[in-house]
């Protein structure tokens, strides 16, 4: 391998944060066709080439080596990239794109205010209406592992994309896991925080993938291009 | 994606043939032991996998979309559960034998080297009235295959989960305590927890907590509760008011809770603890809940009735090597239970396993548990342990 290739979200503000912090750092990324062409070209540094992708496709590609870098939330690569550590090494984080990944129930349930009462709650739940406990999320990995983590056992995750905070008012969940950034929208949609609901304090990170083919020149540009963005470690 | 693991299964590095070979050793056992064969579906709805061992069961199970009505299906991660279910179709009560060859498939770890299909080849013994029997010969059974096609040196370990749950049940505690220690009796490091809050007693309740509970003493506590839980958040979704009502009543209680006695969360470790030949087990066992006064004499005669059995069944059963600890990740397990490994062959995983689990039974749709005891052997495992000892 000769050169470099970087993913580079291809969404709106994310990809400006990303544009802007490359650009702090003496290399410069435009998009080409005047911004409405998926293509974009990188200078200031030599042998690096930039693709757009969409953000939550950045950790498959890392993950298969069909990139060397890419930008994107922690979040995504932990939720999407089975065995992450072996396939992507979480470079430095950006300062920006922050969210935390919190689990959220109906603030009128003031007897839940911890994972334990989630885990009683489900035992009842079950009890009176039949069926467990439902959690909305599009972080199923995550969910599981953290349930899991804290003994909550008796609970189903049901699939949700979009509008997530709304699963609890449109009954199709008792209590949702999903990203915030000030919690207004869950407070909007009356539904509170755990104590200990917090999963993940994630922001966008510059990642590198272990397994592309870093061979030729490609680990020496890996190493001009860390000392330009002064990463630690590389 | 591809993933170089899904082209590992357990065959590798064994001779077709020779697989086939002990199959047919492993089936003619069973049949002479008067086992029937029985094929279950390989497919069957994940809503009964997901009802039986939570969401978790999705890390270690193939579960897809694809069923005729959108539902979810389950590739089968072991026999029991379908085994089971077709016995049910027939009705449940009547004693029955059954045994079973063919793959399972096993969600593995990220990086895990383990096959996600494997071959098992057990048998299930259900709805014999003297346990104690059925326990030994579906064991004696399983070692006997296991000396047919596997290793000489092997290590056996036994335990028998009715005890701890025995246990529990005879422990003087508020009903709540002894419903949370049971549930949670699958999960060690949790269970720990709760014996130390047990045992510390209540903790002082956060300001929401306290103002709930206060809310109880008005002289309408119904209204009280929901003025307070309406004040928190506009009352929406599946639970109703009367659910949150009723879990603040037991979260009153549980304030009201006095605190676990030292001695009786030193005893629950200690019978979880105790390990060592069956023989020298047991009379411990007896010791040191007669100490306590705790009485799980019951548990502890099927404990004796089940090594005298194996001891007319030949097994030198005093010294049987028994963990009360162990089985404790097999959640659908409630008494006896063992495993088989290869001595000296850590890269193997055990080359036999099984147990009874009388009270799955129930949750698969029997109107009251029915005995249930079963085992199987891996044949590819048993094979690559022989080969690697010979």
């Amino acid at each position: 391998m000769t050169r470099l290739t970087l993913g580079l979200p291809s969404k709106g503000r994310l990809q400006e944060a990303t544009v802007a912090w490359f650009a702090e750092r003496g290399v410069t990324i435009e998009r080409l066709g005047g911004g409405r062409e998926y293509a974009a070209r990188a200078s200031g540094i030599d042998g690096l080439d930039v693709i757009m992708l969409a953000a939550g496709e950045i950790p498959r590609e890392l993950g298969a080596g069909r990139i060397h870098l890419g930008v994107t939330g922690e979040d995504l690569i932990r939720e999407r990239l089975a065995g992450w550590e072996d396939r992507v090494d979480l470079a430095t984080e950006m300062g920006f794109g922050h969210a935390d990944l919190v689990v959220a129930v109906p603030a009128w349930w003031v007897d839940v205010e911890t994972l334990d009462d989630l885990d009683e709650v489900a035992e009842a739940f079950r009890g009176r209406h039949g069926h467990p406990l439902r959690v909305a999320t599009k972080y199923h990995n995550l969910t599981q592992g953290f349930f899991r983590h804290h003994g909550v056992a008796d609970y189903r995750i049901v699939d949700s994309q979009g509008a997530t905070e709304a699963a609890p008012k449109n009954l199709s969940a008792e209590a949702i896991v999903d990203i915030t950034t000030t919690r207004s929208t869950l407070r909007a949609n009356h539904l509170r925080v755990l104590a200990d609901g917090l999963i993940l304090r994630s922001q966008a990170n510059l990642c590198i993938s272990r397994v592309a083919d870093w061979s030729g020149r490609a680990h020496q540009r890996l190493r001009d291009l860390a000392a330009r963005l002064a990463l630690k470690d590389w | 994606m591809v993933d170089d693991r899904f082209g590992v299964t357990a065959h590798e590095g064994l001779d077709l043939a020779e697989v086939e070979h002990a199959l047919e050793r492993l089936a003619g056992l069973h049949a002479e032991a008067g086992y029937a064969v029985v094929s279950p579906t390989h497919l069957f709805r994940a809503e009964l996998m997901l009802d039986l061992y939570g969401e978790d069961i999705r890390g270690r199970a193939f579960l897809f979309p694809g069923g005729g009505g959108g539902e979810e299906l389950c590739l089968r991660p072991d026999f029991t559960v379908p085994v089971v279910l077709a016995h049910a179709a027939q009705g449940w009560d009547r004693p029955a034998r059954y045994a079973y060859q063919g793959p399972v498939f096993r969600r593995q770890e990220p990086g895990s080297t383990r096959p996600v299909e494997y071959l098992q080849a057990g048998i299930e013994n259900l709805g014999a009235a003297d346990a104690a029997t059925a326990d030994s010969q579906v064991f004696s059974l399983t070692l006997k295959g296991i000396a047919e096609i596997g290793p000489e040196a092997i290590r056996v370990t036994t335990g028998d989960l009715g005890i701890p749950f025995a246990l529990l049940e005879a422990l003087a505690m508020p009903a709540r305590r002894r419903q949370r220690l049971r549930r949670h009796f699958w999960r060690p490091a949790r269970f720990r927890g709760l014996l130390d809050a047990a045992v510390r007693g209540p903790e002082a309740p956060s300001p929401r907590r306290a103002d709930l509970i206060a809310a109880l003493g008005a002289p309408d506590p119904v209204a009280a509760v929901a003025t307070h839980a309406a004040a928190a958040g506009e009352i929406t979704g599946l639970r109703e008011l009367d659910e949150l009502v009723s879990r603040a009543e037991r979260l009153a209680g549980a304030e009201a809770e006095p605190p676990m006695p030292a001695e009786q969360a030193e005893l629950i470790e200690a019978v979880t603890e105790v390990a060592g030949p069956s023989g020298e087990a047991l009379s411990q066992l007896r010791r040191l809940t007669a100490e306590a006064g705790a009485d799980i004499t019951a548990a502890l005669d099927r404990f004796e009735a089940r090594l005298d059995a194996l001891n007319r069944s030949g097994v030198d059963a005093e010294d049987l090597s028994f963990d009360a600890a162990f089985g404790r990740n097999l959640e659908y397990y409630d008494g006896f239970v063992f495993e088989v490994l290869a001595e000296g062959r850590t890269d193997l995983p055990p080359l036999a396993g099984g147990g009874r689990f009388d009270a799955m039974t129930r949750q698969l749709g029997a109107a009251h548990a029915i005995p249930a005891v079963g085992a199987m052997i891996r044949p590819e495992a048993a094979l690559l342990a022989r080969r690697g000892a010979a």
